[in-house]
């Protein structure tokens, strides 16, 4: 048995990775892009030096070339559909201080956890828009926000959805096997960035300043058996190529040693927040799309989520070359679609159309909107 | 024209519904197709909603359902998606598919065999969506399936009749009728595996997939025309149809009768 992730990220530098990263030649570029075009028809998976030539400077030229082959792979494989969900978020406590963070606990905002019967109002104002796929989100506070609180909700929540994610704090592998017993479909644990110093440098307080512990999570999702695990990093904390090029190795991890998990993908750029920091690192439209097709030619199956941080323009251009899971009509906020419509956002979103404008976009792109593609009875087996 | 359980069916063509673009798209495809019989997968289906947009036009339609249990990992999910599958489509066929790896949704033959088995007896017409393996289909059809849906190449691939020397044996040896499934890519493989003697094919992504789909879906519908006029003719270089033994005479023929 390989070692497990923690031990082969510790192998690497990230300083060499980064290096390597620019040091790729055109004919890398092509060679890498035959490849994928070649999958369309044969097996021919990409290794991850040719997932890093796509992210390099010189696939920069070529970026009409990328985004129609992965344009080619989405389509084959996920068809002119796009899955919609929407974020419920449950509550905006939080023990960790995150310098980009709107949550944090220093931030001086109104704190808010969702009762059982307010948790009920915004499932079915959710219901009202269309939404039958949800993310359960909270800020990180194990104590008040932990399992006891999850046992609780996560049956309420599961009567109205035919699908339900996760986003909260890194859990243990025994919480994972009951979560799945609850009814939760797919967890999300992004790693925000694989650079250790950066890591360190924005995440200040509270176990999420534990690096190996979010590291490690991952593994416990795959050995907990959850259906689909979903990975990210937080673009703008640190170098985006070497970033995503430590994601990429983490995913490639993931699906050879837990093959019967599906595999999500998030992509998210910082965005202003109340009392927020300046973006180090930001990443560019033009790179955002280079990586995000990058992606979709290493992992033809992998599925990819845009959520409404991006403006309405763009994901409109995104959506259709590799997106497969997008959110629409979202609220950041605790309450913030029946309860308490006036409370504090997470972060700010830039794409503030409903769920019907947005399926109505969607028909106009040639993709046929999927509210439903999974159901309670799936997944329950531990 | 072929027999599934007791029902005769003209097309030798099955359809897969998802991937496509709007429920008009799929509507004027199923019938360019000239499909008799479309499978669903039963997680798309809103079974609380009177207009699904996947099962509302199939019904219009008229198209015989074939519901399946895509997204079961095992034989209890699968058992129970069947389950839900009769009761609400009220038709008690369905398409078997148990697929625990979701990179390349190889089919697992393990829990197939366990929920075919369990499934027969629960009275259900089953197609077991399988492996080409020649053994495995004799064990789907020694547990009752009323047909066999082996494999030419993974779902969604385009890769042809990858499995074209396992699917020999499989159509050599069935007592049931041969659909191959998944990985077809183009009207050719169609022909191809009607004139090796399959009884269908089900094709998707390589329709739904297409620039055009409802041309693509009438190049298929021609294609399994071709191959299935073609095997019941006699193929010149394949020694003849099924019961045909005609050998053509050649001088070291005539020489060995005359000894």
């Amino acid at each position: 048995m390989t070692p497990d992730f923690y031990a082969l990220w510790q192998q690497q530098d990230w300083h060499d990775v980064q290096m390597h990263s620019m040091a790729f030649k055109r004919e890398d570029v092509e060679v890498a892009l035959h490849k994928a075009q070649r999958s369309i028809s044969h097996n021919s998976q990409l290794k991850l030096t040719d997932f890093q030539a796509l992210l390099s400077p010189a696939a920069e030229p070529l970026l009409v070339e990328l985004a129609t082959t992965a344009q080619q792979l989405t389509r084959q494989r996920f068809g002119h559909t796009q899955q919609l969900f929407a974020p419920l978020y449950l509550s905006n406590l939080c023990a960790n201080e995150c310098s980009y963070c709107g949550f944090s606990m220093s931030q001086k905002v109104k704190r808010r956890v969702l009762t059982a019967a307010e948790t009920e109002q915004e499932c079915q104002a959710l219901k009202n828009m269309g939404i039958d796929q949800v993310l359960v989100v909270t800020g990180e506070h194990e104590r008040k926000v932990g399992m006891p609180y999850f046992r609780q909700m996560l049956p309420l929540i599961r009567r109205y959805f035919s699908s339900v994610m996760l986003e909260v704090q890194p859990l243990h592998q025994a919480d994972y096997v009951e979560l799945r017993q609850l009814g939760v479909d797919a967890v999300m644990v992004y790693q925000e960035s694989y650079h250790q110093p950066s890591y360190q440098h924005y995440h200040l307080k509270g176990q999420k300043a534990d690096i190996r512990w979010r590291l490690e999570c991952p593994d416990r999702l795959g050995q907990a058996g959850v259906d689909k695990i979903g990975l990210g990093v937080l673009f703008g904390l640190a170098n985006w190529r070497t970033d995503a090029t430590f994601l990429a190795m983490h995913l490639l991890y993931m699906q050879q040693r837990y093959w019967r998990s599906r595999y999500s993908l998030s992509v998210p750029r910082i965005r202003p927040c109340s009392g927020g920091i300046e973006v180090q690192h930001p990443l560019q439209d033009k790179h955002f799309v280079q990586l995000i097709c990058a992606f979709r030619l290493l992992s033809p199956s992998l599925e990819i989520s845009l959520s409404t941080r991006e403006r309405a323009g763009l994901r409109d251009q995104l959506v259709p070359i590799a997106i497969t899971s997008s959110s629409a009509g979202s609220s950041t906020r605790p309450g913030g679609y029946a309860v308490d419509p006036e409370a504090l956002e997470q972060f700010s979103i830039d794409d503030n159309r409903s769920p019907v404008q947005y399926q109505q976009r969607l028909q106009q792109l040639g993709l046929a909107p999927v509210l439903k593609d999974w159901d309670l009875y799936l997944g329950r087996e531990t | 024209m072929f027999t599934i359980a007791d029902i005769t069916l003209h097309s030798h063509l099955l359809m897969g519904t998802g991937k496509f673009a709007s429920a008009r798209q799929l509507t004027e495809t199923v019938k360019a197709s000239g499909t008799e019989l479309v499978t669903l997968a039963l997680k798309r289906l809103n079974l609380q909603q009177k207009n699904d947009d996947i099962l509302a036009p199939l019904q219009q339609l008229g198209v015989r359902l074939l519901p399946n249990t895509s997204g079961a990992k095992t034989a209890a999910e699968a058992i129970f998606a069947a389950e839900l599958a009769r009761e609400a489509l009220d038709t008690h066929w369905l398409k078997l598919e148990i697929h625990p790896d979701p990179r390349y949704l190889m089919p697992d033959p393990i829990e197939t065999l366990t929920a075919a088995t369990e499934l027969v007896k629960r009275g259900f017409v089953v197609l077991p969506y399988c492996s080409a393996d020649p053994v495995l289909c004799k064990r789907l059809e020694d547990v009752g399936c009323a047909a066999v849906m082996p494999l030419g190449a993974p779902i969604g691939s385009n890769q042809g009749l990858q499995t074209l020397a396992m699917l020999e044996l499989i159509i050599e040896q069935a007592n049931v009728p041969v659909i191959v499934d998944a990985g077809l890519g183009a009207p050719s493989h169609a022909c191809q595996a009607l004139e090796m003697g399959a009884s269908a094919v089900l094709v998707n992504t390589a329709i739904a997939s297409a620039d055009d789909p409802v041309q693509m879906a009438q190049a298929f519908r021609l294609a399994c025309q071709a191959g299935a006029l073609a095997r019941q003719h006699g193929l010149a270089n394949k020694g003849g149809s099924e019961g045909s033994s005609a050998v053509a005479s050649s001088p070291m023929t005539e020489f060995l009768e005359a000894l």
